[in-house]
This record gives C-alpha cells, structure tokens and sequence, in this order.
C-alpha cells in the first residue's frame, strides 16, 4: 500500500461538510487545508477558532458535536512555534477533522472553547501546563499535571527530556 | 449548557458546608485519584477532580525514542488494556507508514484485542461490586482473570505490560495449543456471565445502590466529552468498532449495547452486556483464523526471523539496522481512534520523516470521563460518589500518563 500524495487544494476539498461550512460562513478563516492519509486538516485563523467550533459544533448537516481531543505541537525554533490541535468528532455523522491553529513563541495565547465544549476545560489546562500555552477566558487556567511550583514546561521542545537538574 | 465546574474548591462557598479531602490514597478511587467534595451533611455539593499523582511524562519520553521502543511504553499507560494501547499505537504508526498487515495478524489482534475487553471489564465488575459491599463477585471475576492473563503469559511471557502487537505485526505467532484453550474458556464464559449477573443483575441491595444514581443526560454526556460505555449507557449509540472499523472488524458481527437510563445501572448494564458479545467476537476469531504469517513482509520495519537472522547475511543487516537507527517515517501527522473497554483511546502522532516521532499524544478515555464525574454527583449522597467513579471505570495510568 504506498501512500498517496496529500492534497493541499481547497478547490478539490471542499465537499467535505467542515471545510465547506466554514468556507460558507467565513472563507478568509481558512488559511490552508490538507488532506492527507484519510484525514482532513484545516488551519484556521488563531483569532477565530472559538467562532469557527462553535460554528462547526452547530452544523445542521453534519454536527461536530464532539471535541475528541485538543493539544499542541512544538515547533521550535522555527516561527510561528505552536500549533494547537482539535480532533473534532460528529456522533450523529460519524465523520472526523482536525482544526489547527499557529501561535507565535513569544507569549502563546488564544481563545479558549470551554465555552463551545465544557470537556475543553481539562485538555487546555493539560496543554497550558505542559506548553505554556494561554487560553483567555479559561475559567480555571492552572496546572493540572506538574505541580503548582514548578517551573518550566515540560513538553516544549527546548525543556530537556532528563529535566533540569 | 451544563459548565464543568470553574474553579478548584479552596474553601467552603456557604456556612454550613464542608470541604473535604477524598484520596489520593482511598481504596475505592482504585489508583491516586483525589477528589476535593463540598458537601452539606452527607449531600455533595461541589466536587472537583485533582489528578497529576501519577505523570510519569510518558509524551516526553516518547519523543526521544525511536518508533519500535514506544510499543513497551504504551503498556504503562492503561494498564488493564496494555494490548489496546499497543494497538493504537502500532495502527497509527502502520498508517504512517502505509504499511499493509496480513489477515492473520489482523485476526489474532481482533482476538487478543476481545480478551483484553474482558479482562479489563473483569477487574471493573470485580471492584466496582466490592466498592458496593459485593465481595463475592470480585473472587468470581478475578478467577476467569486468571485464564485471560495466563493466555497472554502463553503469546508473550507476560501477564499484563505484554507488548505483543508491533509496528508491522505481531511478535511472534501463537504456540500450540493456544487457540484450543482459547476455545475451551470462550465455551465456559457465558455461563460465567450468567453466574456474575445471577449475583448482581436482581440483587435489590445492588439495585437499590446503583438505580437513579449518578445520572447523566445525553447531551451533557457529549459536552463534557464522555466517552465509551458511560456514553452509551446515556443512550447515545457510538462504537468505533462498528462506526469506524479497524484491523478487520468490519468482518465481525455483533451488537452495540445501549442504555438510555444514565445512570450507574445502566452503564452497568452496558458492560455486562459488551462481556457477551465480547465473547461472541472471540468465537467469530477462532472459527475464521486464516493461515499465514503475522509479520507484514517489510524488512526494514519489521526484525527479521530469529532464526533466518542467523542464517542470511541480509536479516542480520536489517536486524542491526532497525535496532541500532530505528526506520525513519514519513513525515507527516496521523489520528488513531480505537474503541478501548472505557472509550475511544486516541493516538496522534507527528513524524518529521526521522525515526523517532516528534510528537506522540494519548487521548485517554478515562481523562475525558472523568470530566463527567462533578455532573454525576453533584446533589448526590457521598456514599453515591464511590459508585459513580465505578462506573465510570477509571485507571489513573491512562488519565495521568
């Protein structure tokens, strides 16, 4: 089984129901797409993630009802260095995508979806205590897994695999 | 919409409640699970989750290692289900690679994947009676325990962190007369069943402790992200093994089960039932077994033979290979969802096209769960809170990693 190229042109992708209702409802939100190994990526602009979720989340044609997942990747030290992900999962249609959003190193914040997915809450305190990573209108923004008093977080790129000792 | 709650309970909100300390070391929060209750008199009024005891930072310590060394860690993370965990890992890396798998090692992963369900429903059904004053039915239960862990002995040498899916396969075939013992235990198991529900199902004593308890609608199952048997038994009807088919379950028949109560009962009632068809899919696994390898025919993922390792100058090469600079991936990212005994059990993996993947992370059913629990007690008695985090069927090593 060899891999198919991964296809990066909205043209081709728009029939998927997230991408398409996005672009109905806001088309510079989608800063590029990506469909690769079966599954949909979409960027979307960082201001607008919250919009975009609760837009998806209330599709008629095809709820994302569901958010499976949110983390982040780190990509230091090239910029912008992070990128948060949602797995968003539709129950009633069964289909999946994954939304991205960029975020510069230097101070990293962004909407958070708590108010979209109450089930956010612990996934962005996970993703603010091991990244570094603000989400504005947390209601309870503090570290889940390390303890309170420590310093640094621990799955930034440049935070080393042994710790600091 | 229902919120989770804000804030962590420091203090008392009113005059006449309390703030009390519930954990990390209890024996009915099965692991180092903490949970902060405000209550009024014996009613709960606000409770809130402190979790972290047990993070090991397993997402760390996979980034420095190469791809086939993360199968051993994967154990660790829920360990009632290390072969679920392996499998998720070893699909998502496969899909990755666009690596094909060959339908015998496909089958055996069904089955070993069904045996594990029980296991882990088993040590679920045996505490969460024991927390309810049940003492027998722990001793029925970790008795057919005992059978499932000695098959996993007979396919890898061990009991529980077994590793025995890998990248591309499984480690080694099945010895002989496994699929005969297999068989014998999977003919005893629904009488088995029967003995479990015989002792539960219409005990008044158990009905009277899990009927009209911890109740969770359907709609805030699905806000606050709950997930697998605690979904459905809010009659939500999801299973990523019909809905979502992998490693060959689209050949396999069987039933969703589904309740619409919410409350401890019905989720009860959903994992007794998953038990019987569990065994059901591990009948359909032994009667179709096809013949076959259970290595994918890639050498420069998969080691080589033992025994053609010594024999052929170009096994050896490969072998040293992949053991000493691990095989590289191409680059690019991957969502793995697969249907754990507690839920969808995710695994995203980034690869920039190295051998070691740059990011791996655990969506852990237990994690998301555990989100539900505030919902289901609040209102509720403290008693009621120890049934409700059995039914929810928490492992901290999954929530923590």
């Amino acid at each position: 089984m060899a891999l198919a190229s991964a296809i990066t042109d909205v043209e081709q992708l728009k029939a998927h129901p997230a991408l398409a209702r996005l672009l109905a409802w806001n088309t510079p939100v989608v800063e590029a797409v990506k469909f690769d190994r079966e599954e949909l990526t979409i960027w979307v602009q960082k201001g607008s993630v919250r919009e975009a979720c609760a837009i998806l989340r209330d599709n008629p044609a095809c709820p994302f009802n569901y958010l499976c997942d949110l983390t982040a990747v780190d990509w230091y030290p090239s910029e912008p260095r992070f990128e948060v992900v949602y797995h968003l999962l539709s129950i009633p249609k069964k289909e999946r995508v994954r939304l991205k959003a960029k975020l510069d190193g230097s101070s990293p914040a962004i909407e958070s979806v708590t108010s979209v997915w109450p089930s956010a809450n612990f996934y962005e305190r996970e993703v603010f205590d091991l990244f570094g990573i603000r989400f504005t209108g947390h209601p309870n923004l503090k570290r889940i897994m390390m303890p309170d008093n420590w310093e640094g977080h621990p799955l930034r790129k440049d935070y080393p695999v042994e710790g600091y000792r | 919409m229902t919120q989770f709650p804000a804030a962590t309970i420091d203090e008392p909100s009113q005059d006449r409640t309390l703030v009390l300390n519930m954990g990390p070391q209890h024996p009915s929060t099965h692991g180092v699970l903490r949970l902060v209750l405000e209550i009024d008199g014996e009613t709960v009024v606000r409770l809130m989750p402190e979790i972290g005891y047990l993070h090991t930072g397993i997402e760390k310590t996979c980034e420095a290692k190469f791809y086939q060394q993360v199968v051993p860690l994967t154990d660790r993370i829920d360990y009632l289900c290390p072969l679920t965990n392996n499998l998720t890992y070893c699909l998502a890396v496969e899909k990755l690679l666009g690596l094909e798998i060959p339908p015998k090692a496909q089958w055996m992963r069904v089955l070993m994947n069904e045996l594990t369900r029980i296991n882990s429903h088993l040590v679920w059904l045996g505490t969460h009676a024991m927390d309810l004053g049940a003492m027998t039915v722990f001793l029925y239960c970790f008795r057919e325990r005992e059978d499932i862990l000695r098959f996993f002995e007979m396919v890898s040498g061990q009991r529980m962190m077994t590793s025995y899916f890998r990248i591309g396969g499984l480690a080694l075939e099945p010895p002989l007369g496994f699929f005969e013992k297999v068989k014998k235990f999977a003919d005893r198991f629904p009488g088995n069943v029967d003995e479990y529900e015989g002792l539960l199902t219409g005990n008044p004593i158990f009905l009277m402790r899990t009927k009209g308890v911890g109740r969770l609608s359907a709609e805030d199952a699905i806000a606050l992200g709950a997930c697998g048997p605690t979904l459905r038994g809010s009659g939500v009807d999801i299973d990523l093994r019909r809905d979502a088919p992998y490693t060959g379950y689209e050949n396999f028949k069987f039933q969703v089960p589904l309740a619409t109560e919410g409350d401890v009962f019905a989720r009860y009632a959903c994992r007794v039932q998953e038990l019987r068809e569990s065994i059901g899919i591990v009948q359909q696994a032994l009667a179709g077994m096809p013949e076959g390898p259970v290595k994918a025919d890639s050498p420069k993922v998969v080691l080589p033979d033992r025994e053609k390792m010594k024999t052929q100058m170009e096994a050896l090469i490969y072998h040293f290979k992949i053991i000493t600079e691990g095989f590289s991936v191409p680059a690019g990212e991957v969502y793995q969802a697969v249907e754990s005994p507690r839920g969808e059990m995710g695994y995203y993996i980034v690869s920039d096209g190295t051998a070691k993947p740059y990011r791996v992370h655990m969506r852990g059913p237990s994690y998301a769960n555990l989100q539900a629990l505030s919902k289901m007690c609040e209102g509720q008695l403290i008693a009621d809170v120890v049934a409700a985090i059995g039914s929810i069927d928490v492992v901290l090593g999954d929530i923590d990693r």
